[in-house]
């Protein structure tokens, strides 16, 4: 009598488990797209470069009067590796930052001007300023290419070495520099 | 021939070379055929890293130009196929291929389909298995049994 008084109980606990499951299913699905479509910016590539040393370059300086810079030249010391061009607007939203990165902290910034007119990059850079300690000047992106670069503007800290240790896809700004550049490059300093 | 003919082969042929799959033309010819062929096959089998879902001989992207220019480089140096797409997957990472590798990190993709395919079937038979194992009713048995009758 008590099995049989039990049964219909038990029953009626499966059937609401048996309805609930698809609705469960279904907010597990929805959290999930919901992850994936906001958490992750689909246009940001993981770097495939980081702890790789800084690719083999022979470029002419802009506006060097015919001299050439290799990666050999940014051995010695930490450096930013910033990749500009004139036609990129977020180029000069960040450069204000990069100026006064370069004034203030004292890390040494190196520019690749990237699929650009050389004359344009110049005048850029008077009208602008120059936070720059010197820029290749990568006519064609071949540069641009050995170091995955896919929009400009592009920012990598390599080290003394002259390997790159972070890469910044996007504009550097305060928040990006103090969050993300300044702690890696704090790092380099402390892991010789 | 007549002048209709022609001129309906010539309409034909246009569209033919039309509708053909070209990549944008970069004014670049590999003069052998053989690497011609493997290079619009490689720039198919390359994800344009700013487009997210076009391939390197689908996109007019810049960067996509200059992707197909280093492809072509490559080729033209006596590169293989398998050293080529390493070359783009150490710069660009996996996202450049359209075929991902299999490794740890990708197993999630590799085999979520499989493994939710399974849960599904398993899912499925334990359902099937209960509604069978449940016994009928003292009416339903009547039911099925005047319908057997009048069947049989």
């Amino acid at each position: 009598m008590a099995q049989t008084a039990a049964a219909p109980a038990h029953a009626a606990a499966h059937r609401m488990i048996g309805r609930l499951l698809p609705l469960a299913g279904f907010a597990a699905l929805v959290a999930l797209l919901y992850l994936g479509f906001t958490l992750r910016d689909p246009t940001l590539l993981p770097s495939a470069l980081i702890a790789q040393p800084f690719p083999r370059f022979d470029l002419p300086i802009l506006g060097g009067g015919g001299r050439r810079a290799t990666e050999a030249d940014l051995q010695g010391a930490p450096r930013l590796v910033n990749v500009w061009a004139t036609w990129c607007p977020t180029c000069l939203a960040e450069h204000a930052e990069l100026t006064r990165i370069g004034a203030e902290t004292g890390l040494s910034i190196i520019g690749i001007n990237y699929k650009d007119d050389a004359a344009k990059a110049i005048a850029w850079l008077v009208r602008h300023g120059d936070p720059y300690q010197f820029n290749v000047v990568d006519a064609d992106g071949d540069l641009g290419v050995e170091l995955g670069v896919y929009g400009a503007p592009e920012t990598f800290l390599v080290d003394a070495a002259g390997i790159i240790r972070h890469k910044r896809v996007g504009e550097v700004n305060r928040a990006v520099w103090e969050n993300e550049i300044a702690p890696a490059w704090r790092n380099l300093a402390a892991t010789p | 021939m007549s002048r209709a003919t022609r001129c309906a082969a010539a309409a034909l042929l246009a569209f033919a070379q039309a509708a053909s799959p070209a990549s944008p033309v970069d004014g670049f010819e590999l003069e052998d055929a053989a690497m011609a062929e493997r290079y619009q096959a490689l720039i198919t089998e390359f994800r344009c890293p700013k487009c997210l879902n076009e391939s390197l001989a689908s996109s007019g992207a810049p960067i996509a130009a200059d992707l197909r220019r280093t492809v072509r480089r490559l080729i033209a140096d006596g590169a293989e196929d398998a050293a080529i797409r390493a070359h783009l997957q150490q710069r660009y990472g996996d996202f450049i291929l359209y075929d991902p590798p299999l490794r740890p990190s990708t197993w999630a993709l590799w085999f979520a389909p499989l493994a939710l395919a399974l849960l599904a079937a398993a899912l499925l038979r334990r359902a099937g298995a209960r509604r069978s194992a449940l016994p009928l009713s003292e009416a339903e048995r009547g039911v099925v049994e005047r319908f057997v009758e009048r069947r049989g």
